[in-house]
């Protein structure tokens, strides 16, 4: 029982994870048609910015409130960074998607390599605040308390998003965006200015899960985003691009089937089962468990 | 659109050649003949190229280089047939190339298979393996059928890393069984050999996706890249066409993935990984997807800058400030960052440049008269 329930909240601390990667990237995809490849180099800039504030910024720490200002730093650059992506090089390439695709594949491989470059290939320690060091004890489980603040987080992502999107004026464009654009742009509204904002909520979370991930990893690499980005690619492929519940439910469902398998089967059969799922919803599902519109309109 | 400079260029050639008459312009045959005459005659200069090998063209190193460039360039060409002929995006290329050279190396250690069984049957299992799940994904579309061929290649990258019943190696990858090679194939001496090999993968793939592309088939792909809609109305259906695109792709790959392990005398699992696949796609729009000359050229020049800055990389950029010398001692923050401005600058890659500067000065030209 104990092994079931750490289970369980351990696979839905990945797909917390998963959730804050993933979120962006539907949104982004969704609303703008652009696989972003880049969104792994969000990810690793929230991840180092945090690192490097925790250790090197004055005012920030690894401990405490300190922490949370290093993390503050990080999500500021994770978000600096994805709204520079947009206007500098997603911006000009309007309309030409397979051009998208192929500047953010450039720097999925570029900014890791610079991150490399700055701080090495080798794994660097994240600082754990007191606060989530050791476990809670649920049912009999003694469950780390970084998975519980990860499930807290995207929670409090997930409701955030959620009021952004049926509450705000500029959520009604995205949602009416993702639905129909050229509809959209018919009524007289530029869409395209919602694409750098969709771009930052999608970079500040990424970042934010950068952080997380180190929290929940202990350490960060370069290339950590790499292979979070492609399970969380294949969250999206599941749960559509058009309902925020879809992408959520996709992550947990990945993730506590890469949990449950990875600890019941072989090591590593998991993340097999996961691309299986895929498979089978995609055959036979197009597009998505959530979706009304398919994946298919791009390249 | 990248994609779209192959279709127009012979008809462009043919109506500049009906107008005005150029006699200058030389056979279509003569470029190939011209490159593979270069390649075969390498092996036998002594001249040495100051600046952009180390000794004399000849020299084990070079060639050693040359082999590897060539591999790439196969295996980019096999790429491009997805990617730049029928327009098809695939991020599981990887999958196959391993899967060559993974099947290749474990049945020369493991059955000790002598090298041709070895490949013979390690290019029927990625020529079958790439059937199987062209299959399944190909049931999809567009970035759907992306996904899926990521995920698939990254299951293989994950079986590879976990190394089960120890035969992968992980992390260490495997060494080739020198026992199963001919001996002519093995030793810094025999070098030319491999030399050879590669050439001989690189234009049989250029080859076969030449001579495919010009064929009834290759027709019906210039269509599904052109406009996948339009061939399913016209009553093609293009799904065996896609699919068989796929296999003679991964096909091609999983031989690439034998001559590679020949090159390298081993194999390691960078090569099982979405970050190589994503090269393989920036190697093709470098040169130019679906045109001759792209994929081999832009796998050529992007293997051959990665091999000389990783050697350039310690040491020339001591004199520079750290905070420039260290992002520049890493490859692939400089090929990234160039394959972006070239995105930017030089959509069709580096084969579309003259007619992009030709059309330049046309225009210019124009203006002031």
């Amino acid at each position: 029982m104990s092994t079931v329930v750490l289970l369980i909240v351990t696979g839905l601390g990945l797909g917390a994870l998963y959730f804050l990667i993933a979120s962006g990237l539907s949104l982004i995809f969704g609303l703008m048609d652009v696989l972003n490849f880049a969104h792994g180099a969000f990810l690793a800039i929230g991840a180092y910015g945090t690192w490097w504030a925790a250790g090197f910024l004055p005012g920030a720490g690894p401990d405490g409130p300190g922490f949370l200002l290093a993390l503050t730093f990080g999500v500021a650059a994770g978000t600096l960074a994805a709204t520079l992506v947009e206007l500098c090089v997603i911006r000009p390439l309007y309309g030409r998607h397979r051009e998208q695709i192929l500047a953010t594949v450039g720097l999925s491989l570029a900014v890791p390599a610079l991150l490399q470059a700055i701080w090495g290939a080798d794994p660097l320690t994240f600082p754990k605040p007191r606060a989530v060091r050791g476990t809670v004890d649920l049912l009999g489980a003694h469950i780390p308390k970084d998975r519980v603040l990860l499930i807290l987080v995207a929670v409090a992502l997930f409701t955030a998003l959620w009021l952004f999107n049926s509450r705000t004026r500029y959520g009604l464009i995205v949602r009416a965006g993702v639905q129909d654009r050229a509809m959209v742009t018919a009524l007289g509204i530029d869409v395209r200015r919602s694409f750098t904002l969709v771009f930052a909520i999608g970079g500040a979370a990424a970042a934010l899960a950068g952080a997380l991930g180190g929290l929940y990893y202990g350490v960060v690499t370069p290339t950590q985003g790499m292979s979070l980005l492609i399970f969380a690619f294949i969250v999206v492929v599941i749960g559509g691009t058009t309902s925020l519940t879809g992408c959520a439910i996709a992550s947990v469902t990945v993730a506590l089937v890469q949990q449950f398998a990875n600890y019941y089967t072989v090591a590593g059969l998991g993340d097999i089962a996961v691309v299986i799922v895929l498979a089978v919803v995609l055959l036979t599902r197009q597009g998505g468990l959530a979706a009304k519109k398919s994946a298919e309109r791009v390249a | 659109m990248i994609t779209e400079t192959e279709p127009q260029a012979p008809t462009t050639e043919a109506a500049a050649g009906g107008r005005t008459p150029r006699p200058r312009r030389l056979p279509r045959w003569a470029g190939p003949v011209a490159v593979l005459a270069i390649l075969l005659t390498l092996p036998f200069s002594t001249i040495t190229v100051p600046g952009l090998f180390h000794g004399a063209l000849n020299s084990p190193a070079t060639l050693h280089l040359l082999a590897f460039c060539l591999v790439f360039g196969g295996l980019a060409t096999s790429y491009d047939l997805l990617y730049g002929r029928v327009g098809l995006l695939s991020f599981g290329h990887a999958l196959y190339f391993a899967c060559g050279a993974y099947v290749a190396a474990l049945l020369m250690r493991i059955l000790e298979l002598p090298l041709v069984w070895a490949a013979l049957v390690s290019v029927l299992a990625g020529t079958l393996l790439s059937l199987l799940l062209g299959a399944v994904a190909l049931r999809v579309n567009g970035i759907a059928m992306a996904m899926v061929t990521l995920a698939f290649a990254q299951t293989g990258s994950i079986l590879v890393a976990r190394d089960p019943g120890r035969a992968t190696g992980g992390e260490e990858g495997l060494s080739l069984n020198t026992a199963m090679v001919p001996d002519t194939l093995v030793g810094v001496m025999n070098t030319v050999n491999l030399y050879w090999v590669a050439v001989a993968y690189a234009a049989f793939a250029t080859v076969v996706v030449w001579w495919l592309s010009a064929s009834p088939v290759g027709r019906v792909w210039q269509g599904i890249r052109a406009n996948e809609q339009r061939v399913a109305v016209l009553g093609v259906d293009p799904y065996p066409y896609k699919l068989a695109a796929f296999t003679v792709g991964g096909g091609l790959a999983s031989l690439g993935g034998v001559v590679y392990l020949l090159v390298t005398g081993g194999v390691t699992p960078t090569i099982t990984t979405a970050e190589f696949t994503l090269t393989l796609l920036v190697m093709v729009a470098l040169g130019g997807a679906g045109s001759r000359w792209g994929a081999l050229l832009g796998a050529g020049l992007y293997t051959y800058a990665e091999h000389r800055l990783r050697q350039l990389g310690g040491d020339s950029f001591s004199a520079l400030p750290d905070w420039i010398a260290a992002p520049l001692s890493q490859p692939l923050f400089i090929l990234g960052t160039l394959f972006v401005l070239m995105v930017f600058f030089f959509p069709g890659g580096l084969v579309a440049l003259p007619e992009r500067v030709r059309s330049a000065l046309r225009d210019r030209r124009a203006t002031r008269e």
